[in-house]
């Protein structure tokens, strides 16, 4: 119970924080709308003849990607709490080794799921209405959290192994900015040329896309990308959560 | 007297340099430790240590009685930690930042909050409560960092160079702190570079020095250990200045140290004064300046290093770098 309590108390710092970070702040409020409402109005016409018509393809494709660009501040947040101390001083704490790590991810969930959550609202806004089931949407969410969860771990190794926050930012984007767009989430896979397409079709960003999609507007069959796409989570969780565990330990083991 | 703090062999490599060499260290409950030394010289590598956040390379470090390796989570509940490197949050106000540590000490909200705000009255905080810590002077930040680790009344308390980038007022102000913990029971082991800093709080000085204990004892044991007084001559003629450090060598008994037209050394026997004149007229060596002043603890690093002591003019610079 009391590690609990711990973890929800560092969860509830690194909520607090957003208030004192603008550019962070924006991040989870203005951004993802400015990227639905440029892409929806610039792009729309020449990609589905008409912003109409392109928003239920792209409103999945941009939840996706920004629950991508806001894991950034998971190895953001730790690389800043790293080179400051401020992890040190938790860790002369009585509190488990990992509360530090799940607070912050546990507060990455709550980031998520408001972004996911305007998104929507401001989809609805523009015109957006959901074609299946509100079980489809939770479905849609809880998948989309699942991902966010295992990719943070992505990010974690980024904030461990970065020299400082904005190193974070420059390798977390970097690294985000190819899969992101060399994927299905805002044009069909066919208009791109064969050589890429084997790629994007292996990319979990696509696989991700498209179970969101179909949850949302029944175009297609959901559970294949569903299942695709939690397979790559498990895969980068299994892979990277250890690895960053063993770097994060490498680097405090340094002094 | 229960030893609040026990040291022994105490080993720290980091790649092939080894930070801590073989440190012994006794601090008996109740008293202040400063461990003296320049940049480099282990200090808190055996800081962070004895806080469980570094394991030794070989050796045993207990803490209020408990292995700081195998009873890590006993020794975190009974210490608390202020330096260089454990920090607060910068984007949380004071309070905020009080409050998250008496959460996580196990504090119910309301508990937490009483204890924020407890410290932040006794620690001349209350009116920048509600502002973040990114907004603080270098003297309220270490001010804040040091009330977050009192939060749990620790017994024993580390200050890692606590007093690194304040002004002059805003450390007598953190020294006043420090003999208030003292007064009040609390273990205190501080590391620094300032010597005066240590001759100021410290009931032992423990001087380190490429990650050894080259000397300890009180201040004024170290004092007396070279003479308790030194002489210091300024010539008025500075190619004379080889000549007069041989003359006074050769009646001191020890080798002065030269640097430009001064020459001091240390002495035990003060009436020793005018013989140095008499002789260095009697040299036809011009002097400008003579007198006799008490050992510093400059003079004690001089003394046991052959090197001067902390590196003054650049604060903060990052020590134990390993």
């Amino acid at each position: 119970m009391k590690a609990i309590d711990q973890t929800l108390a560092l969860a509830w710092r690194s909520l607090v924080q957003v208030r004192r970070n603008p550019w962070e702040l924006g991040d989870y409020s203005i951004q993802p709308i400015l990227f639905l409402v440029l892409f929806l109005f610039v792009f729309g016409g020449a990609i589905a003849g008409s912003p109409e018509n392109y928003l239920a393809f792209v409103l999945p494709g941009v939840i996706v990607m920004n629950m991508l660009f806001v894991t950034v501040y998971v190895g953001h947040g730790l690389n800043t709490d790293l080179t400051r101390g401020v992890f040190d001083r938790f860790r002369a704490l009585p509190i488990p080794r990992w509360a530090p790590l799940a607070g912050r991810i546990l507060a990455d969930m709550v980031k998520q799921l408001l972004c996911i959550a305007l998104l929507l609202v401001v989809g609805y806004l523009l015109g957006f209405r959901l074609e299946t089931s509100w079980a489809h949407l939770l479905a849609m969410v809880a998948l989309v959290l699942t991902f966010a969860v295992a990719f943070s771990w992505v990010m974690v190794l980024v904030g461990v192994i970065a020299r400082d926050p904005e190193h974070v930012q420059l390798f977390g984007f970097t690294a985000l900015f190819p899969i992101t767009f060399v994927s299905s989430a805002f044009v069909p896979v066919d208009t791109m040329p064969t050589w890429l397409q084997g790629f994007v079709q292996a990319n979990p960003v696509s696989l991700l896309a498209d179970a969101a999609r179909a949850l949302m507007n029944a175009d297609g069959p959901a559970l294949e990308p569903a299942l695709g796409s939690l397979a790559w989570a498990l895969g980068i969780a299994l892979v990277f959560a250890p690895l960053s565990v063993y770097m994060l330990n490498r680097r405090l083991a340094r002094g | 007297m229960d030893n609040a703090i026990e040291v022994e062999g105490l080993v720290r490599d980091f790649g092939g340099t080894r930070a801590v060499d073989g440190v012994d260290l006794r601090v008996p409950a109740g008293h202040v430790l400063g461990l003296l030394g320049p940049n480099g010289a282990g200090k808190t590598t055996v800081v962070r240590t004895l806080a469980t956040l570094l394991a030794p390379t070989a050796g045993t470090a207990r803490v209020g009685g408990f292995d700081v390796v195998r009873e890590a989570a006993r020794v975190r509940e009974i210490i608390g930690l202020t330096g260089q490197y454990a920090s607060v949050d910068e984007k949380l106000t004071g309070r905020e930042n009080l409050i998250l540590i008496g959460r996580l000490l196990g504090l119910k909200r309301r508990e937490a909050r009483a204890r924020a705000d407890e410290l932040l009255g006794d620690f001349d905080l209350r009116e920048a409560a509600q502002r973040p810590a990114q907004t603080y002077s270098g003297g309220m930040r270490r001010r804040l960092d040091l009330s977050a680790s009192l939060v749990g009344r620790p017994r024993i308390l580390f200050l890692d160079e606590p007093s690194t980038g304040l002004d002059p007022r805003a450390r007598r102000d953190l020294w006043e702190r420090v003999r208030q913990l003292q007064a009040g029971g609390t273990t205190v082991l501080l590391t620094t570079q300032y010597l005066e800093e240590a001759d100021a709080l410290a009931d032992t000085i423990v001087v380190l020095d490429h990650g050894r204990v080259i000397a300890k004892g009180t201040a004024a044991e170290l004092k007396a250990r070279v003479g308790g007084r030194t002489l210091f001559l300024v010539v008025a003629r500075p190619e004379q200045a080889a000549a007069a450090s041989d003359r006074v060598a050769g009646m001191v008994g020890t080798q002065p140290q030269v640097d430009g037209e001064t020459i001091s050394v240390p002495v035990s026997d003060p009436s020793l004064l005018p013989a140095v004149l008499r002789d260095l007229d009697a040299a036809g060596i011009e002097v400008a300046e003579l007198g006799l002043r008490g050992a510093s603890l400059d003079d004690v690093f001089l003394s046991l290093t052959g090197r001067s002591g902390a590196s003054r003019e650049e604060p903060g610079a990052g020590e134990d770098a390993a």
